[in-house]
Order: structure tokens, then C-alpha cells, then sequence
């Protein structure tokens, strides 16, 4: 066992784990944030991604050592300080970018790191970058739509309803 | 002017607020103090005798509570099919016992014979392979592909079925003369051989089940990943592993989608719950997706052969098909009524077609079992037909538009009865069709193909005219065709004393948004806040008997039941607030939250009716009892006919076979619409996994039963960049006759009546581009098959 600390959603946070214990296990197990999910085991899904140090990162595939010292975000700590949605989470439920909800706290946690870097991304852009994300309900056009909406674009100039 | 609330708004998902912040509750999500880990053994052949399984060196494992074989089942019943169906000859079908854990023999790769119970995960699955090791499995040969299956009576998935068959089915057996007949005489011919691809229905929450037992009173608590929890509850309490019912709760919280594959009971809810019991610990047991892949539920799999006769100027004349339809290595729970009575019975399509024969051999492989999977046969019979009648279309040199308009029913044709065996209530598909030519802009698509020539791309055009049966289904009629349980559904509307409501229903949402919408029925009949209505799901002792969601069922039948209770509490409002506005019971009127005494301004409202019936100081109690709560039963009298019309545009890259979607353009006819934000948003899905059917997903057995595709790097999902935004419309709605709502049910839609018309496309493609010689190509329409087309 190996003590590892980290910064999770702004509180410091320190554990002893295994050296094989993966980020997303000491997430849902360790701290109880379960909203990170686990959908496959091949680092296709993207359901478990979070931010580290600002950047998506698949959760399943770091093991918790890696990360020791980083920042690390999680869908819990996506809500605005008053604990009302943020932008990018508001844009999904007005644009019904979710069903069964499964995928998207990896969704959003995607999207908001491409906004991060790509503020005004295009239609392709988005649907390149979420490549590494599986939504199985959606169809993929809402969640689209919803982070065009996010980043302050002209939705129905790009999206058929 | 769209509504902002009640029936017919888009009124934005109370759900989504848990799930866009993480506080979703899946079964993953729940820690139980004391729980431990299960983890399965699963087979690594297709089919074998199991000689010897020790299970010593891994019962003395480091953390390990327990290990349980096929042997500590043996004598519990199996997992049952839930429709009985009779052969031609009128011999009933061959029903193989379906075991929690395999005893004597393995089936197929992934078949659990062996369950550990450990401590930790870890130590669950260290001690999982310490037992393979100790297992001696004698391979016997591979049974995967249906016609050797069929045809090889040595080789037998199971001992006791010499053929592989399940059943022989035809349907309707005295159409067959008739039919034989019309193709006989008729002036034209149209053969297809096709395969209906297998797909892995992959909800992207595996499956997941925790089993809890309390020793004091004997209550089991089973929480699982389904998409009906009283369905589980019967087949694990009276089929299975034979507890009384009422000691039993199953709770399907939060589901990650379903698709169908989460209507089914599986051998790991029964194996979790007989070890909570050994045990007295919760046991938890949380697929690995590698695990979904060879366990769950597959769909589709059918080897079709099928002709049409028609006249030379495209008026069908007769349909006549057969069928092989794989059912795995076992019978899952609906996986026999999947390709009969919700394929056969929608082989006329929307089309007036004097004469139709289907024939469906179901067969036994040492595969994963196969069963109902998004649309469930009606993606089969629309796929079937939708491409037999666009090769008729090529064949005759005919317009694949003016063709449908000369087929398609009439709006004075309804009701109709098809030559198998339903009764089509109402629809407009002409306008259905009109509505996509318009919306799909065929009249530009000339211009669109020279930009696409312009560019070294092949564009085409392909259209599809579906029709399906959901709002499943009237149980006098599904019992007449072997089903062994009802199809009904049921609500309970409780007014609690303050005015606010919880509902309870037997639908269970996993994604579809019944917390929202059931939410604005009621809201919009009693004239009260949506805020103010709750809507319970998922957990048998709070709610109803119902039946569940599939089958897109959940606002016809289940939404009807609750509509029902909502006008029984009306009409017991009525008689309180004739009571206490001192009026006849029949001139009270109920509008817009208020029960008013008609012609004068004397009225109470929704809450002050609410209150009195629980603190009933002024109420008539010698006639009435107290309370303000409804349960109702619902059974549907029919089942509900959603069609349309979909129209798909591809560029073919003519030097790579890559096909990418140009548009897709949907018009649907879904009677009346709750919520148009939620209708689309099904639409867009279903539209999403049939155009991953038709362009990327397949699962691939090798010969030896291997499967070669059991993880998402093998198994093409589609993904955002597969599919292009959708233009849906549902405005051409007639309503559903025979339900209180007018409605029709909009789940799998997208799913059916989108692959044809993304082959269609491909087809249509090749050929304005002078391959004229293909005329088929297989699903998943691969850069790979279609470049062979093109080259072949």
C-alpha cells in the first residue's frame, strides 16, 4: 500500500492504496463518487472520464499513483458554486442530450474539457472529439447540439430539428 | 402554439438533474455494509461435457465465502421461455431447461457453470480462475451455423433435440395454398436472400445485481438492472428458485438503457440471491462488459429468404418467406414470440397485400442466447420487405416512390386485417410519405448527386415505408398465440392530503423519461402543477403489478393505466365536491383544477377535495370511504400501429467502399404526442443503432464458437461521427383508437424502419454509378463488402 494525495473537486484528499488500484476505483470506491461509471473495460466508453490537471482523462486506464498531486474533477464538482448546473450541464438538459444518463457525466466531462481548449468548435469538431465517448440512446445528435449550445453558438443555424 | 405545459410540451427532464450531477443511482452506485463479491466462471468453448470441476484449491482461497456449481442448482427450476409455440404440424416446441449455473454440459462461450463469493472483487475473480483451472471440460464440436445446424441431426446443442430445432412455424398455414397460388400465376418475381445481422444490444451500463436476504423474516431483496421487476420477480419466485412472491422485492433503480436485453431473467439474479441467503451478507455481482458480450441477450440473426409476386407494374401480389431465426444455446424469456408473433404478423408491411406465408425454423447454436432487441422482428419482416420491394422497384425499372403510393394503405382502408393476423387501426401513410419527400427535399436530390460526382462520390437515395405492432399487447390475444403470461399494465394515482400526487407505475424508465412525462398527463388532466406530481417506478413493493417497459408499451398500456386511475380520482372528487357544494354529483363539473357546480360560480379546488378526503370533517362517509387514492388495470384491445416514412442519403467513396451518411429524414406517425422533445430524442436514438446495424455492428462467431467480437474494439458502435443530425417530424399523427391518450408509442421506430433505408441508399448509389450488378448487400454495409460489390 502506497499513500497517494490528491486534489479532488478543490478538497485535498489522501489515501493508502494498491498499487493497481485504478483512479476510477479510488473515485467510486475510495471517496463514493460514483457518478464516474464504469462501462467497459477496454478504455473505449468514455463513461468514466474525468479532468486531471484540466485534461479528459479516462479513469479506468490511470492507476491512482499516477495522478498523485493532480488536480482531478469529477461530474460532482461540475456545478456552479450555488449548486446550480453549469453551463455546459444546463445546455444538456435543454437540448435533451441524455437518456438513461449513464454515459453522461463522461459526456459532459469531455465537452467541457473541448470547450476549455476549443471555444467555438464546428459540428465536426465536436463529433471528433467525442469519438472516445459511447452514447447509446442519443443517437449523439442532442448531446451535439447541446455543446454547440454550450459554447454560445447559433444552434438551429447548425443542427435540423 | 407549442404548450410550456402539460400534454403535448417539451417540458425539459426532471431526471436529468440527478444524472448531468453525478447523483444517479445505478446498481453499480450501491455500497451495502457487509457485501461481497460475486464473480462467475464462465465457459471458454462453445459446447462441452464438464468432467470434473475441484473446487477445493479455490474454496480455500484467501477471502473467499463460498463457490457454487451447477450441482447446487440442479434441483431448482430453470429460467423459463415465456411463449409456448407450436410447430405446423401442431407439435408443441422443444423447451430445453435453461439452469442458473450449467450442470453437465456448457452451451457456449460464456456460459456460467461456477460462481465464487469472496470478500473482495479481487479475491472473487483470483479464486474465478484458480477454479477454470480445476475444471475439466471434454470439447465437443461447434454448432453455430443455423443451416448445418439444421441439417447435421449428429451434432446436438441439446441431447434431447436431434434436429437443433426449437420449432417449425408458419404463419398462417392456411394462407399457404393461397399464396402458392398467387406466385404460380403471377407476372413477376422477386427473390432476396438476406441476413439480419446479430447485434449485441450494449445499454452502456453492464448488467448489475446485489441479492440481500434478512434471516429474521425470510424477505429476499433482489436489485437489478432490469426493464420490468415483477416480470423477475415471477419467473425467480415461481419458476425458479421457488420463494413465495410476497418474500421477495426486486427494485430496478436507475437503468443505464435497456434495449430489451434488460427484460430478461438471468442466471446471476438467482445465483446472487441463493448466496445472499447461504451467506446472510448482501452478494453483489456487476458484469465486466466482456461479460455483456457473451452473456447478454443478443438480437436479430435471421437467415432470410424471401419473394415477391407482383405485376409488371409493381402492384404486390403475394409474400412468401422463410426463415432460419438463431435462439442460442438456450431459450431466453421472449426469444420465441421475437421472431414469430412480432415478425410473421408484420410481414404485410403498410402495404394491401392480398396473400402472405411465413416460415420461421427457430435453431438451437452453441451460441449466446438471441431474443428481442430494439424493434424485436418488426426491424426483420421491415427490413425484409423493404428491400425485397425496392429489388422489385430495380427489376421492373419502376420509381421506388410511385411503387409505395400504389401499395400503401388507404386512410378509408382502416380499419384493416391483414393477412396475418392483426387488425391495422388507423393511419395515413400517404401522408407520412409526403411529409418525408418534403422534408428530405427529393425534388433537390439531383443537384445534391452532381455536388457528390463533383467530389469522386457515389450519392443515392434509399426510402423505407415501415410499419410496426408496439403497445404490446391485448393478453386474450397473446395468450390464444403461447404466451404465459398477461400483457396488461397497471397504475396507482395517490393524492396525498396536502394536494400533491405520487404515482405508481408498473412502466420502468431506463432512459425513455417517464419521470418527466407521466408527470405532465397527470398535471394536465387534474389541472395541477407538474412539480406537484411524483412518479414511482422500478420497485415491487411500492408499486403495482405491471408488466414493465419493452415493446414500446410504457405510455399505451402503462400510460393508459394510469390515465384510468386519474379519471377514477376525478370521479370520486366529484362525489365529495358535490357533497360539500351541497349540488347533484352530475352537475359538477371538472376543469382546470377546479370541481365547480356547472352554470354558477360554486367551486373547490383539486386541493381542497384532496384534504377533505383525508380529513373528512364535511364528506358524505355513509356512502364514501375516506382517502383519495386509484389503482387501475389496463389491457389494451389492440395493439397500437405507429408508421412512416424514412428517407436516407449516402456518399459511397467509390474507391474505399466507406458509405457515410449524408441525411436522414424521418415522418412518423405516432398518434398523439406527449412530449415532442422526448419523441424526437427516441427517434434520434432508434435512427442511431439501425444505422449502426446497417453501416458497423456485427458479432462474428468463429467455427469453433469463439466469439471474435466481445469488446468494444472489436464491436463497431457507432459514435458521434458515424451519423450525421436527423430531421424527424411527427405531425402526421392519427391517433390511436382504442387507447384514452391516442397513442401509439415511439421507442423503436428509428430502430425499424431505419436499415433498409440506409441499404436502399448504398444500393441506389452504386447503381446511379453503374454497378448495376449488385443488387444486395449484406449488413453492416462494410467499406470491405461494399467495396467486393463494386469490384466483385
Amino acid at each position: 500500500m502506497t499513500k497517494v494525495t490528491m486534489t479532488v473537486n478543490g478538497k485535498s484528499v489522501s489515501a493508502e492504496v494498491e498499487g493497481r488500484t485504478l483512479l476510477s476505483a479510488f473515485l467510486r470506491e475510495g471517496l463514493a463518487l460514483t457518478g464516474t461509471h464504469i462501462g467497459c473495460d477496454t478504455t473505449q466508453c468514455g463513461a468514466c472520464t474525468v479532468h486531471v490537471d484540466g485534461k479528459a482523462v479516462k479513469s479506468c486506464a490511470v492507476f491512482a499513483l499516477d495522478v498523485d498531486g493532480a488536480d482531478v474533477r469529477t461530474i460532482e464538482g461540475m456545478a456552479n458554486a450555488d449548486g446550480s448546473l453549469s453551463v455546459i450541464q444546463q445546455a444538456f438538459q435543454d437540448h435533451h442530450g441524455l437518456q438513461c444518463g449513464f454515459c453522461t457525466p463522461g459526456m459532459v466531462m469531455a465537452s467541457a474539457a473541448l470547450l476549455a481548449d476549443n471555444p467555438k468548435p464546428t459540428e465536426a469538431e465536436v463529433r471528433h472529439h467525442l469519438e472516445g465517448n459511447i452514447c447509446r440512446c442519443t443517437g449523439y445528435h442532442n448531446i451535439v447540439k447541446a455543446v454547440l449550445a454550450a459554447s454560445g453558438q447559433d444552434v438551429p443555424a447548425v443542427a435540423a430539428e | 402554439m407549442p404548450k410550456d405545459t402539460g400534454i403535448g410540451a417539451s417540458s425539459k427532464r426532471r431526471e436529468d438533474v440527478r444524472f448531468l450531477s453525478g447523483k444517479g443511482l445505478y446498481t453499480q452506485d450501491i455500497a451495502l455494509a457487509g457485501q461481497t463479491y460475486a464473480v462467475m466462471v464462465r465457459s471458454n468453448v462453445a459446447h462441452g461435457k464438464i468432467k470434473s470441476i475441484n473446487t477445493a484449491n479455490a474454496a480455500a482461497m484467501p477471502g473467499v465465502l463460498a463457490v457454487f456449481t451447477g450441482e447446487d442448482f440442479k434441483d431448482v427450476g430453470g429460467n423459463p421461455a415465456g411463449w409456448l409455440i407450436n410447430s405446423r404440424d401442431g407439435t408443441p416446441m422443444r423447451e430445453p431447461k435453461r439452469p442458473v449455473l450449467a450442470h453437465g454440459k456448457v452451451r457456449h462461450v460464456g456460459d456460467a457453470y461456477a460462481a465464487i463469493v469472496a470478500e473482495t472483487y479481487n479475491q472473487a475473480k483470483d479464486a474465478a480462475q484458480q477454479l477454470a483451472d480445476d475444471t475439466e471440460i471434454e470439447e465437443l464440436p461447434a454448432i453455430i451455423d443455423m443451416k448445418a445446424a439444421v441439417a447435421n441431426p449428429a451434432n446436438r446443442v441439446h441431447d434431447e433435440i436431434p434436429d437443433n430445432l426449437c420449432f417449425d412455424w408458419g404463419w398462417i398455414e392456411d394462407n399457404r395454398a393461397a399464396v402458392d397460388a398467387a406466385f404460380k400465376s403471377a407476372p413477376h418475381v422477386t427473390t432476396l436472400e438476406l441476413v439480419n445481422n446479430r447485434l449485441v444490444p450494449n445499454a452502456m451500463e453492464p448488467r448489475a445485481s446485489i441479492g440481500e436476504y434478512n434471516p429474521g423474516t425470510g424477505d429476499y431483496k433482489l436489485t437489478t438492472t432490469s426493464q420490468n421487476p415483477h416480470l423477475t420477480r415471477l419467473l425467480v419466485a415461481a419458476f425458479v428458485l421457488g420463494i413465495p412472491e410476497n418474500k421477495l422485492t426486486v427494485v430496478a433503480p436507475d437503468v443505464g438503457g435497456g434495449f430489451g436485453s434488460k427484460i430478461y431473467h438471468y442466471g446471476e439474479e438467482a445465483l446472487v440471491l441463493a448466496a445472499a441467503k447461504k451467506l446472510g451478507r448482501p452478494v453483489r455481482w456487476i458484469a465486466e462488459r466482456s461479460e455483456s458480450f457473451l452473456s447478454d441477450a443478443h438480437g436479430r440473426d435471421h437467415v432470410t429468404k424471401i419473394e415477391l409476386a407482383s405485376t409488371k407494374d409493381g402492384e404486390i401480389l403475394a409474400i412468401r418467406t422463410e426463415t432460419l431465426a438463431n435462439v442460442g444455446a438456450y431459450l431466453s424469456n421472449f426469444s420465441t414470440a421475437t421472431p414469430t408473433f412480432l415478425h410473421g404478423t408484420l410481414m404485410a408491411g403498410p402495404y394491401k397485400v392480398p396473400h402472405v406465408y411465413v416460415n420461421v425454423k427457430t435453431v438451437f447454436t452453441n451460441t449466446a442466447p438471441v431474443d428481442a432487441y430494439r424493434g424485436a422482428g418488426r426491424p426483420e419482416a421491415t427490413f425484409s420487405i423493404e428491400r425485397v420491394v425496392d429489388k422489385m422497384c430495380r427489376e421492373l425499372g419502376l420509381d421506388p416512390f410511385e411503387v409505395r403510393r400504389k401499395n400503401l394503405l388507404t386512410p378509408d382502408q382502416f380499419p384493416y386485417t391483414t393477412p396475418v393476423g392483426l387488425v391495422y387501426d388507423t393511419g395515413n401513410y400517404q401522408a407520412t410519405l409526403d411529409k418525408a419527400v418534403e422534408l428530405g427535399d427529393v425534388a433537390g436530390f439531383e443537384a445534391r448527386r452532381a455536388a457528390s460526382a463533383a467530389k469522386g462520390k457515389l450519392r443515392g437515395m434509399g426510402l423505407s415505408t415501415w410499419i410496426e405492432a408496439c403497445g404490446i399487447a391485448p393478453s386474450h390475444l397473446v395468450g390464444v398465440l403461447g404466451s404465459r403470461v398477461g400483457l396488461f399494465d397497471a397504475a396507482t394515482v395517490r393524492v396525498n392530503a396536502t394536494g400533491n400526487i405520487s404515482v405508481m407505475t408498473g412502466a420502468h424508465s431506463h432512459g425513455q423519461g417517464h419521470e418527466t412525462v407521466f408527470a405532465q398527463i397527470v398535471a394536465d388532466k387534474l389541472g395541477i402543477d407538474e412539480s406537484a406530481v411524483d412518479i414511482v417506478h422500478g420497485d415491487t413493493s411500492k408499486i403495482p403489478f405491471g408488466m414493465g417497459s419493452y415493446g414500446s408499451r410504457s405510455l399505451a398500456v402503462c400510460g393508459s393505466a394510469m390515465n384510468k386511475a386519474v379519471d377514477k380520482i376525478i370521479a370520486k372528487g366529484k362525489k365529495i365536491a358535490a357533497h360539500m357544494l351541497e349540488a347533484a354529483e352530475g352537475d359538477i363539473v371538472f376543469e382546470a383544477g377546479k370541481f365547480s357546480v356547472a352554470g354558477t360560480d360554486k367551486a373547490k379546488t383539486f386541493g381542497e377535495i384532496a384534504f377533505s378526503a383525508y380529513v373528512p370533517h364535511n364528506y358524505p362517509l355513509e356512502t364514501l370511504e375516506p382517502g383519495l387514492e386509484e389503482t387501475a388495470f389496463y389491457d389494451p384491445a389492440n395493439f397500437t400501429y405507429p408508421a412512416g416514412a424514412y428517407i436516407c442519403e449516402v456518399e459511397v467513396d467509390p474507391e474505399t467502399g466507406k458509405v457515410d451518411i449524408a441525411s436522414f429524414t424521418c415522418a412518423d406517425d405516432f398518434g398523439n404526442v406527449m412530449n415532442p422533445m422526448i419523441v424526437e430524442g427516441q427517434v434520434h436514438g432508434g435512427v442511431g443503432q439501425g444505422i449502426g446495424q446497417a453501416l458497423l455492428e456485427n458479432t462474428v462467431y468463429d467455427e469453433n464458437g469463439q466469439i471474435l467480437t466481445a469488446s468494444f474494439m472489436d464491436y463497431a458502435m457507432p459514435r458521434a461521427d458515424d451519423v450525421p443530425f436527423y430531421t424527424v417530424d411527427h405531425s402526421c399523427a392519427t391517433p390511436c383508437t382504442h387507447n384514452p391518450l391516442g397513442v401509439k408509442g415511439c421507442g423503436e421506430a428509428g430502430a425499424i424502419g431505419s436499415p433498409p433505408a440506409v441499404v436502399n441508399a448504398v444500393i441506389d448509389a452504386l447503381h446511379r454509378g453503374g454497378h448495376t450488378h449488385v443488387t444486395h448487400i449484406d449488413m453492416p454495409v462494410s467499406p470491405a463488402r461494399v467495396w467486393a460489390a463494386i469490384n466483385g
